[in-house]
């Protein structure tokens, strides 16, 4: 049966994939110049200082752009999204949103998501993104 | 390199175009290259500089019995060979080698004797974007859009007109692949592949290649054909992930290749008479023309819509019908620098009245790499 593409951890990444397992989304920010980035690399992509930290980030993230492919993909059952969306903390990354309709109707641009994560075997949990729950939008919760 | 001090001298493609399961990809690269040798009269003995992407400058050589003094294996996608013509100038220039040839030949449909299509598990790209179902160009170059269209106000009609157009470009040529005419109600309801975006927003998959020879311009008046001279070039690079694209609603590697290619040639706008913009999706060119500074950011669909890039526009663009009408074998930039060369000899199928000057600009991978080359029938 053919299976989703699944990651191979590399020693700059693992990190990140560690994190995933635990329920932590992982990024890193640069201890000289405070940028947030991802994809992760032991030195930051703005201006190069290797000292650089890995910090927990909030899970939260608007939708900034999607596909819905309608065409067969290993793993997947179509129609399906693959979206970009932009972390609270700046960086973007590529997901699928779920937990919804895969419509132009449900998925609109710049809804508010939140990270779940969904374990593929013991080794690897992919970081997916699902409308946020109407409690995270609260006065009283936002900060 | 001085503007228009190189010049192409020869140009063809690939025999047949479209469907030719009898040859493998190395024989199309071979094919277009005999060719562009026939068009300029010249013999593989007479080649000293080898260029191309898709396979390695060593088959290519070895294949064609090449003996380069200099060679160029750039393979950044699609637009490798705006990037391989801005190089020869280069290498010309500083005497590295005198006559180069510049081949790309892909059974991209047939998928005789083609590389295997693959990303590779560890790579960024395989961490953090195959896992999420992208599959090919389809699913992975449109992603931006809809931030495009949002941000604009543009349509999913204005996109489909862009296809509408070059279809009628394409009903102009007797090479195109497709040549019936088509509507934007067509377009909106052929097959969704990726929405928003439908079958006739995607490009061809097609078999077949082309061919350049480029040398000096003080030797171009040798050749038998008219020589179109190189006015400027650019290139640039972004990244190898959609996701990490800085900007969703303009592209960085455009910006810069475009930019490079207007300062060094010394032209403006309103000198163009001709435009290529590489179309593997329907959003290229209004990405094209915005990035390129023909119109203003957001102002590319009604520019379309409006007809000047139609027959009979004062922006005559893709006119052979482009990679959604013509021809696309995977990396379509050969075919765009192609037309570019026919439009200034005043060849063309769908020939432009008086093309003096022609831009041509390229894509590679998903909005990764970019080229741009400028084009001229005379030396300024």
């Amino acid at each position: 049966m053919s299976e989703r593409a699944l990651p191979a951890i590399t020693p700059e990444t693992r990190h990140f994939w560690e994190g995933t397992r635990a329920g932590e989304l992982r990024l890193q920010k640069c201890v000289a110049c405070k940028h947030v980035y991802f994809p992760p690399r032991p030195f930051c992509p703005q201006c190069a200082s290797s000292d650089v930290n890995v910090f927990r980030a909030s899970g939260r993230a608007t939708l900034l752009s999607y596909v819905i492919h309608h065409r067969p993909v290993p793993g997947f059952v179509p129609p399906y999204s693959i979206a970009v969306v932009e972390l609270e903390e700046g960086p973007r990354m590529m997901t699928n949103i779920v937990e919804t309709d895969q419509t132009p109707d449900a998925l609109q641009l710049d809804m508010p998501l939140e990270v779940v994560f969904q374990p593929m075997n013991e080794e690897i949990s992919l970081p997916l993104f699902r409308p946020s729950a109407p409690a995270a939008k609260s006065p009283g919760r936002a900060k | 390199m001085k503007p228009g001090s190189i010049a192409i001298v020869g140009a063809a493609e690939t025999t047949r175009l479209g469907v030719i399961p009898d040859m493998s990809q190395i024989q199309l690269h071979a094919d277009c290259a005999l060719n562009a040798m026939r068009d300029a009269g010249l013999k593989p003995s007479d080649i000293d500089g080898l260029a191309c992407a898709g396979e390695s400058p060593t088959n290519i050589a070895h294949y064609l019995g090449i003996v380069p003094t200099w060679v160029d294996g750039t393979a950044v996608g699609g637009c490798s060979f705006m990037l391989h013509v801005r190089h020869a100038t280069a290498a010309i220039s500083a005497g590295l080698c005198k006559t180069v040839l510049i081949t790309h030949g892909e059974s991209g449909r047939s998928r005789i004797g083609a590389l295997p299509r693959s990303i590779l598990p560890a790579s960024l790209q395989g961490q953090f974007e195959a896992p999420f179902g992208i599959f090919g160009p389809p699913t992975m170059f449109t992603i931006p859009v809809l931030r495009y269209l949002k941000t604009y106000g543009v349509t999913q009609e204005s996109l489909a007109m862009v296809a509408v157009v070059q279809r009628e470009w394409a009903a102009k040529n007797p090479r195109a692949m497709m040549k019936d005419p088509i509507t934007v109600t067509d377009v909106l309801n052929s097959k969704m592949i990726a929405y928003p975006f439908r079958l006739f927003m995607c490009c061809l998959v097609t078999d077949g290649g082309g061919a350049l020879i480029l040398t000096s311009a003080d030797r171009a008046k040798d050749f038998p054909q008219k020589p179109v001279y190189i006015l400027g070039t650019g290139e640039s690079v972004e990244g190898p992930m959609i996701s990490q694209m800085a900007d969703f609603t303009s592209s960085r590697a455009f910006r810069v290749a475009g930019k490079s290619a207007f300062d060094s040639s010394g032209i403006r706008h309103a000198d163009v008479d001709h435009l290529m913009i590489y179309d593997a999706f329907a959003h290229l060119p209004l990405y094209g023309l915005e990035d390129l500074g023909f119109v203003g950011r957001g102002e590319a669909a009604a520019f379309v819509a409006e007809r000047n890039t139609a027959p009979g526009g004062k922006l005559p663009m893709n006119t052979n019908g482009g990679g959604l009408s013509y021809t696309h074998t995977g990396m379509y930039g050969m075919f765009a620098l192609q037309e570019s060369v026919r439009q200034v000899r005043g060849s063309a199928p769908a020939q432009v009245k008086d093309v003096e000057v022609a831009v041509c600009h390229g894509v590679g991978g998903m909005f990764a790499a970019s080229g741009t080359i400028v084009m001229a029938d005379r030396r300024p």
